[in-house]
C-alpha cells in the first residue's frame, strides 16, 4: 500500500519532468536564417505580417536583450540600433553620417539660427496605419523630457527653450515645440546649436504614439502589439532574452527601397557563442568578438574597425592624495605607455590618447578635426620622454623618486581587460616609485564608489551622446552626476556656461578648446586611448553601414 | 501523515517567509542601486525613479509595502526592464528553463540509470572501469566547458546543429546534453552504489533461488529498492533544472529563467531578485516536501512525527 503511494509519487513527480517538456512551442518559423538569394529590391508584397516563411531575413546580433526599446528611456547603443529600425526622426542619419531629411521632408532654420520649422512629409504612417503628424513630436518630445517619465537621456532635450522649468518639475511647463498644424513643427532653441538637425535624427528624439502609450504605460514598449512604430520596419516577432524579429513596414513611405523582408536581432550575450554563430552563417553580423579572437580575424574581409567617438581614461579622485595635487596628476598621466597598453591589452586598433576629446570630432571649420585643432596636450607615442618627464614633475611635487607618496589603490570593474590595464598601470606608475595596490569591484557596487568619490583612481570611460565636443566637455561642471573627480572650477563652469548660450560658432568652438585646456591645466583625468568599434560582417552582405555613435543601420542592407 | 503533511506545510511557509526577509534585508545591504549606470542619470531623474518604485521609503516601510502586495498577489515591475513584471518575466522564462531542465532530467534518468546498473552487474571489469571514468569525468567537467566543447564540435567542425535559439528539435540537443551531463554522472554513480547494495541483499538470493530470470529479478526485485536514492536526489535536482542555468543559456541563448537570477543581482533589480529568488526557495521547499514524503513512506523505519 505504502510503496504504491511511493509510486504514485514518483509518478507526479515524472510528469513534472515531462509535462514542460511537451508544452507549447513557441509557434516560430523555425528554419532560422534563410540567406535568401535575391538582392530584395522587388516591392517585396509587404503583407505578409504573419511572421510565416522568412523568404529573405537577415540575422544579426547587436547585443543582448535590451533594457528597454522605449526611445525615451532607451540609453544604449544597441536598443538605439533597434529603435532606428522601428522609428524614424524627423531626420536621419545617411550613409555619411549626415543628417538627412527624413520624417521632415523640408527644414527652415531662422535667421539667429533659433528656430526651426519642420514640414512633415504627406505620406507618413504609423505602422498600424494612422498618419503621423506634428503633435506625435511634440508629445514625444515633452515626455522625454518630463522627470516624471525618467527618461536617462532627458537632459538631450536641455537644447531647446522651456526646458529647464520642465525639468524642474514646474507645473504645466512644456518645451516650445508646438505643432503649428499637422504637419508643421516649430521648434525654439535656447541658442543656435551647431548639431540640432543630428539630434533630431537620434533615437531619443523619436516620435511616440499618445493614445498608445497613455492605455499601456511603460509596458507599451515591451508586446509586438503595442509597439507602434513610424520607422522602415515593425516587429513582427518578440522573444526576450532569444530574438526580435522585424518586418517591412508596408505604411512606411520609403518601403520599396528597403533591403532585407526581415531583420532578426538575435539577442545572444556570449562573446564566444556570437562568434561560432557568426561563423556557422547563422548571423551575418556580430558586433562583439572574444579579445584573445582578435589576432587571427584582424586580416580578414570579415573584419571592419570604426572610430568611436569616446575615450577610456583614468579619474583621479581630486579630493584624496596624493591627487589634491595637480603636478602629482601630471606625474601620473605623463608615466603611462598608451602604446603598450592598445598594442599588447586593447588590441583592437585603439588609438593612444594625447587628449580628452576624442578623434572624429568635427571643428568650427567642418573640414578639421577638433582633435586636429586642439592638438596633443602631451605626445602619447613619446613614451620614454613623457617619464623623463614624469620623473622630474613629481620631484617638483615634492616625491622624489615617489619617496612619500602614501599607498595608492587602483579600483576598477570586473572583466579581464580593464584588469590588464590595471596591471599595466601598476608596473608603469611603479616606475615613478609609487606603491599601486589594484582592487576589482563588483559593476554596479563600483559605479557606487566612484560616483560617491570613495576612492583615490579608478577606470573611467565615457561615450559622446551626439557628434558635439561638449558632450565629453559638460561632466565635469561643478556637482555634475558623473564628475567622478569630485572636481570644482569655477571658471570652468562659467565657460561650459558661456558655450551653452554663445550664437557665434568660432566663438562656441573656441570655448570649448579652452575648457580642454583647462582640463590639462589641472591634469584632472589620465586619457588612455580613444575607443574603437569593432564588429565582424559576413562578406555576402551590402548596403550596410554605421555611424559614429555606434548605431547600426540594416534596412537597406542586401545579401548577394 | 496528514498531520505531517500538514506541519510540514506550516514549516515551509515559515521558512520561505523568512528566506525572503533576509533576502530583502541583505539586498539593500549591497552597495550600488538599479539605475546607476556609466552615465548616471540626472538628480531630478533620480529622484523621479526612486518615488515611482517607492525607494525613497524608509527600508522598514518598504519591505511592508512589499509583504503586503506579495500576499495580494502583486510582485511588482523589474526596475530594469521597465515595462516587465516581474510575474510575466518570471513565467515566460520558467516555460522556456522548464522545457529544457525537465528534458535534461529525462535525459539524465534515462542514460543515467541503465549506466549505474550496467556498471553495477558488471563490478569491477572493464564496462565498469570505463562507466566509472566516464562518470568521474561527468562531475568534474563544468558546463561550460562542456557546452563550448559540444559547440565546436556540433557547430563549428560539424555544422550539424544549430548555435543559438530554440525553434526546432535539433537546438534542443546540444543545451539539453549540456544540461544533463553532470546529473548524468551523478545519478550512474549513485545508482551503481545501491544497485551493488541491493544485490548482495539475502531476498535477491532467494529469488535467484526460486529459479527467476535474470531479467525478471534485475526489474522486479533489484531496481526497484535500488532507485529509491534517485528519487531523493530528484528534488533538488529537478528545483535547480527546472529554473535553468545561467551558464547554459547565456552560451545557447536561450531565453530562459537562468539568466535572470544572475542579471537581477548585478543590476540590483529589486523587485525581480525577490521573485527569483522566492520562487526557487518555494519550487526547491515543494519538491523536497514531495520527495520526503516519498522517502518516508518507501521506508518504514521513519516514523512521522
Amino acid at each position: 500500500m505504502k510503496r504504491k503511494l511511493a509510486l504514485l509519487l514518483a509518478v507526479i513527480m515524472v510528469c513534472m519532468i515531462i509535462l514542460p517538456a511537451c508544452g507549447t512551442k513557441s509557434g516560430t518559423d523555425g528554419t532560422g536564417t534563410g540567406t535568401g538569394t535575391g538582392t530584395g529590391t522587388g516591392t517585396g508584397t509587404g503583407t505578409g505580417n504573419d511572421g510565416g516563411k522568412a523568404v529573405e531575413t537577415l540575422a544579426v546580433n547587436v547585443g543582448p536583450d535590451p533594457d528597454t526599446i522605449d526611445p525615451a528611456l532607451n540609453s544604449a547603443v544597441d536598443g538605439g540600433t533597434m529603435i532606428n529600425h522601428a522609428f524614424e526622426g524627423l531626420m536621419a542619419l545617411d550613409k555619411n553620417g549626415v543628417p538627412t531629411e527624413a520624417q521632415a521632408q523640408k527644414v527652415e532654420v531662422s535667421e539667429d539660427g533659433r528656430v526651426y520649422t519642420f514640414y512633415l512629409r504627406d505620406d507618413i504612417k504609423w505602422s498600424d496605419g494612422k498618419p503621423v503628424t506634428a503633435h506625435d513630436f511634440v508629445y514625444a518630445w515633452n515626455r522625454a523630457a518630463n522627470p516624471e517619465t525618467a527618461a536617462d537621456y532627458a537632459y538631450m532635450f536641455d537644447v531647446i527653450e522651456g526646458y529647464e522649468d520642465v525639468a524642474n518639475g514646474v507645473a504645466g511647463a512644456k518645451l516650445n515645440v508646438v505643432a503649428k498644424d499637422d504637419k508643421t513643427l516649430v521648434v525654439t532653441l535656447v541658442t543656435p546649436i551647431p548639431y540640432f538637425l543630428e539630434l533630431c535624427a537620434f533615437p531619443a528624439y523619436m516620435p511616440v504614439r499618445q493614445d498608445i502609450i497613455e492605455a499601456n504605460g511603460d509596458a507599451w514598449a515591451t508586446k509586438v502589439e503595442t509597439y507602434i512604430g513610424n520607422g522602415p520596419y515593425k516587429i513582427t516577432e518578440w522573444v526576450p532574452g532569444s530574438h526580435i524579429t522585424m518586418s517591412k513596414n508596408e505604411h512606411y513611405y520609403n518601403v520599396s527601397k528597403l533591403g532585407p523582408n526581415n531583420i532578426k536581432f538575435v539577442l545572444m550575450d556570449d562573446d564566444v557563442a556570437i562568434l561560432n554563430a557568426f561563423r556557422q552563417g547563422e548571423i551575418l553580423f556580430a558586433d562583439s568578438m572574444p579579445n584573445d579572437e582578435i589576432d587571427a580575424w584582424r586580416d580578414k574581409p570579415e573584419f571592419n574597425l570604426e572610430g568611436q567617438l569616446g575615450t577610456y581614461y583614468v579619474s583621479f579622485n581630486v579630493t584624496k592624495a596624493p591627487f589634491d595635487n595637480p603636478k602629482v596628476r601630471q606625474a601620473f598621466t605623463l608615466a603611462v605607455d598608451r602604446e603598450f597598453i592598445v598594442k599588447n591589452i586593447g588590441k583592437a586598433g585603439q588609438v593612444p590618447a594625447g587628449a580628452f576629446v576624442p578623434t572624429g570630432l568635427t571643428d568650427a571649420d567642418p573640414t578639421k578635426e577638433f582633435r586636429e585643432v586642439g592638438g596633443d596636450y602631451y605626445d602619447p607615442y613619446d613614451y620614454e620622454g613623457n617619464l623623463e618627464k614624469a620623473k622630474q614633475i613629481l620631484a617638483e611635487a615634492g616625491y622624489p623618486n615617489g619617496q612619500g607618496l602614501p599607498p595608492i589603490e587602483y579600483i576598477y570593474n570586473e572583466g579581464t581587460g580593464h584588469q590588464a590595464i590595471g596591471e599595466a598601470l601598476q608596473d608603469m606608475w611603479g616606475k615613478l616609485g609609487a606603491q599601486v595596490t589594484l582592487a576589482s569591484q563588483e559593476w554596479n557596487t563600483f559605479l557606487n564608489t566612484r560616483k560617491n568619490g570613495d576612492y583615490q583612481v579608478a577606470r573611467n570611460g565615457w561615450l559622446c551622446d551626439y557628434n558635439d565636443p561638449i558632450s565629453m566637455l559638460d561632466m565635469w561642471i561643478t556637482g555634475g552626476g558623473n564628475n567622478d573627480a569630485q572636481w570644482s572650477n569655477a571658471q570652468y563652469d562659467a565657460l561650459i556656461k558661456e558655450i551653452k548660450t554663445t550664437t557665434d560658432k568660432n566663438k562656441r568652438f573656441e570655448l570649448m578648446h579652452k575648457a580642454e585646456d583647462i582640463i590639462f591645466d589641472e591634469w584632472m583625468l589620465c586619457p588612455i586611448y580613444y575607443y574603437v568599434d569593432i564588429y565582424l560582417l559576413n562578406t555576402k552582405v551590402e548596403g550596410f553601414y554605421s555611424s559614429p555613435l555606434g548605431f547600426k543601420y540594416f534596412m537597406y542592407a542586401s545579401v548577394k | 501523515m496528514a498531520r505531517y503533511i500538514a506541519k510540514r506545510v506550516i514549516l515551509s511557509i515559515f521558512t520561505l517567509w523568512l528566506v525572503a526577509t533576509i533576502t530583502f534585508f541583505l539586498m539593500f545591504m549591497v552597495p550600488g542601486g538599479p539605475f546607476l549606470s556609466e552615465k548616471t542619470p540626472s538628480k531630478a531623474t533620480l529622484e523621479a525613479l526612486n518615488k515611482r518604485y517607492g525607494l525613497d521609503q524608509p527600508v522598514i516601510v518598504q519591505y511592508k509595502n512589499y509583504m503586503i502586495n506579495f500576499l495580494k498577489g502583486e510582485y511588482g515591475e523589474s526596475l530594469k526592464q521597465r515595462g516587465r513584471t516581474v510575474e510575466d518575466i518570471i513565467s515566460s522564462g520558467f516555460k522556456v528553463s522548464a522545457r529544457v531542465g525537465g528534458l535534461a532530467v529525462a535525459v539524465a534518468l534515462c542514460i543515467g540509470v541503465p549506466l549505474g546498473c550496467i556498471a553495477a552487474l558488471n563490478r569491477g571489469k572493464w564496462l565498469d572501469n570505463t562507466i566509472i571514468v566516464i562518470a568521474t569525468c561527468g562531475i568534474a567537467v563544468p558546463s561550460f566547458v562542456v557546452s563550448t566543447v559540444l559547440m565546436i564540435i556540433f557547430s563549428v567542425k560539424l555544422n550539424w546543429l544549430p548555435t543559438y535559439g530554440l525553434t526546432s528539435w535539433k537546438h534542443y540537443v546540444m543545451p539539453v546534453m549540456a544540461l544533463s551531463f553532470y546529473p548524468t554522472a551523478y545519478i550512474s554513480r549513485l545508482m551503481r552504489s545501491s544497485m551493488l547494495e541491493v544485490l548482495g541483499q539475502d531476498y535477491m538470493r532467494t529469488a535467484k533461488a526460486k529459479g527467476l530470470s535474470q531479467f525478471w529479478i534485475l526489474f522486479k526485485h533489484a531496481l526497484r529498492n535500488a532507485i529509491l536514492p534517485i528519487v531523493t536526489y530528484l528534488g533538488p535536482l529537478l528545483a535547480y533544472t527546472l529554473t535553468g542555468s545561467f551558464v547554459v543559456e547565456k552560451i545557447f541563448t536561450i531565453p530562459g529563467l537562468g539568466n535572470e537570477f544572475i542579471s537581477s543581482i548585478i543590476n540590483r533589480d529589486y523587485t525581480m531578485i525577490m521573485g527569483t529568488t522566492i520562487f526557487l526557495a518555494a519550487l526547491l521547499i515543494i519538491l523536497n516536501l514531495l520527495v520526503d514524503i516519498a522517502y518516508k513512506i518507501i521506508d518504514p523505519r521513519i516514523k512521522f512525527k
